[in-house]
């Protein structure tokens, strides 16, 4: 899967959405709910179920990184499924959250 | 990413929550949405390769932002306080294009090949129409187009890609991080990035946006306390402004949490006023340009207080700082040669980060590493505070030294009878430049040589103006803006002249 920055992935198995913000320097796949995730435009694969190891959920408006691959992605739309790098699962970054400036 | 996305994204998840406009009849997300796309259709139909916008601060500049992004094609609001002929110049330059422009604006405007006019109300009421037609699926690229000030010659127009502006959006601002009875007052013109980024962060973070058309001091008081605004960015001299109606008025800003500042050099003596009289208010000021998507840098709330309240010098100054840099962008001080000047020396001001675009349509600034040069002059304390010295083509150099008029025109403003000054370079046949100051006096009557003496003792006799004009007031651009330009040329015509000795 090419994760170029802006590309948009959904899950295959739940209603989770993805937008990346920053690329993996090296491939990787990018899951969620235990399947990896298809492009946004795509028809998602008929049959697949989440796994019940990767069901701890995804929020909205959450940024999600990890730092071995350098991958960085912003749930757009949450789900049941958590997002995972080769079965890796990813943690949320914290917000850093700044005084209102605009 | 894509700009629309950060709509849709507050548009599903609280698509009842207001977005724009008065509580009695604002907007909701989901009609913020519903209305863009309308918009898109409608704009699509007419062609143009730019959405460019010439109009008054109001629901139709962040539904023209919008809609001009699902087509994937730049927003470029102009600047309609210019001349009718620099007005249809800039336009001129957005061709092929479609303008929505404020029915009352229209007739400012000649036909010009290829740009297609349509009025502000014909485009409000397209918005309203429903329509199933697809939009075609783009890839995001350029978001905005925006015209620089032209203070110091041609407006350049300064991309900004959706990539930068989502950027700075996402790594700021927390998605629907503000309480639902928060209200933001924008009152810097569309056509300045405070006044775009201020849309893109409030439909993230999901807070209320309360446009004014213009700024006027009582009108911005006014709508302040009817709408119960909770946040505001107002440029340094508006700050000033608002006090004072403020302090005629006796009255106060009860729902005011937090009010930044930044588009130029705060006087010290407004801000320490100003947290003196709005004790429960959260001050922050903010350092950016166009070309990095708005703030690099921000001076917080705890910042100033710590500030005001401290007997150590170092800390107290730094009232006067822009605070630190954003924790996602990379920022360093360089002399002359591109080296990196240690903490306290001054040089230019480098910025890197994704936020940063650097791009002008006719030119691409940044350098290869990703390193922009701002062009602002500035130094950074022991603990990381930035300094911003003014614009280096500002810098005036005499006789080899290099002189921030900034630092002069501080000195003055701590005199108690200068209530406005600019210091700038004239050309002088010795010494390459000369200081020459433009002050305007307020209670009492200083001749030219009490104030030379005032900053000689405090700076040094080569920072000291040679050439002094009085004046009522110093030109300004709308946005406050000092025009030194202006001044400049006005100051070269020997009349307004007077020696110091």
């Amino acid at each position: 899967m090419e994760l170029k920055p802006g590309s948009r992935w959904k899950s295959a198995v739940c209603d989770t959405e993805v937008v990346v913000v920053r690329t993996p320097k090296t491939p990787v796949s990018l899951e969620c709910g235990g399947q990896p995730m298809v492009a946004h435009a795509a028809t998602k694969p008929e049959g697949l179920e989440l796994s019940i190891d990767h069901a701890a959920g995804s929020q909205m408006g959450k940024r999600f990184a990890d730092e071995v691959s350098g991958i960085e992605v912003l749930c757009s739309k949450g789900g049941a499924g958590s997002l995972a790098i080769d079965g890796q699962a990813l943690g949320a970054k914290d917000a850093k959250k700044l005084p209102a400036s605009d | 990413m894509h700009t629309t996305l950060l709509l849709d994204m507050a548009a599903d998840a609280a698509p009842d929550r207001l977005a724009l406009g008065r509580r009695g009849d604002g907007l909701t997300f989901a009609e913020l949405q519903r209305r863009a796309r309308a918009g898109a259709v409608a704009l699509d139909a007419l062609g143009g390769e730019t959405v460019a916008f010439i109009g008054l601060n109001g629901p139709t500049m962040p539904v023209a932002i919008f809609a001009s992004g699902l087509l994937g094609k730049p927003f470029a609001p102009l600047n309609y306080r210019l001349s009718d002929a620099d007005l249809g110049k800039l336009l001129a330059r957005t061709a092929p294009s479609v303008a929505v422009v404020d029915d009352d604006m229209l007739a400012r405007l000649g036909a010009l090949s290829g740009v297609v006019l349509v009025s502000r109300s014909a485009f409000d009421a397209a918005c309203l129409v429903e329509s199933d037609v697809e939009l075609p699926c783009v890839e995001p690229d350029i978001g905005v187009l925006l015209f620089t000030s032209g203070t110091t010659g041609e407006p350049k127009a300064a991309i900004l890609r959706h990539s930068n502006l989502t950027s700075y959006v996402i790594s700021t601002v927390e998605f629907l991080g503000s309480d639902e009875d928060e209200a933001a007052l924008v009152s810097v013109p569309p056509y300045h990035i405070a006044g775009i980024s201020a849309v893109l962060t409030g439909v993230y973070g999901g807070r209320r946006i309360v446009h004014l058309e213009a700024f006027t001091p009582e009108a911005w008081v006014e709508e302040a306390t009817a709408e119960q605004i909770t946040h505001a960015m107002v440029v340094p001299t508006m700050l000033g402004r608002i006090l004072d109606i403020l302090e005629a008025r006796g009255a106060g800003l009860p729902h005011l949490k937090a009010l930044s500042y930044g588009g130029g050099r705060m006087p010290q003596a407004v801000i320490e006023r100003a947290l003196r009289e709005l004790p429960h208010v959260d001050f922050v000021n903010a350092y950016g340009l166009t070309e990095t998507s708005s703030t690099v840098a921000v001076l917080g709330p705890d910042d100033h207080r710590e500030a005001i309240s401290s007997k150590d010098e170092a800390v107290r100054r730094r009232l006067g700082s822009v605070g630190r840099p954003l924790p996602t962008l990379e920022l360093e001080i360089r002399g002359p040669d591109g080296e990196v000047l240690p903490a306290g020396k001054s040089g230019e001001i480098y910025v890197r980060g994704e936020q940063v675009s650097g791009e002008y349509t006719h030119k691409r600034v940044v350098q290869d590493d990703g390193w922009f040069a701002t062009n602002d002059g500035g130094w950074m304390d022991e603990a990381g505070y930035l300094f911003v010295e003014g614009r280096l083509d500002d810098v005036i150099v005499r006789g080899g030294e290099n002189i921030s008029p900034g630092e002069i025109e501080d000195v003055l403003r701590e005199h108690p009878n200068v209530a406005d000054v600019a210091v700038l370079g004239l050309p002088d046949d010795e010494w390459g430049e000369r200081v020459a100051a433009a002050v305007v006096i307020k209670d009492g009557v200083p001749t030219a040589e009490d104030l030379a003496d005032w900053v000689r003792t405090r700076l040094r006799s080569t920072k000291t103006p040679d050439v002094w004009a009085f004046r009522d007031a110093l030109p300004y651009n709308e946005t406050g803006k000092l025009l030194r330009r202006q001044l400049r040329v006005e100051m070269g015509s020997v009349g307004q002249l007077r020696p110091a000795s």
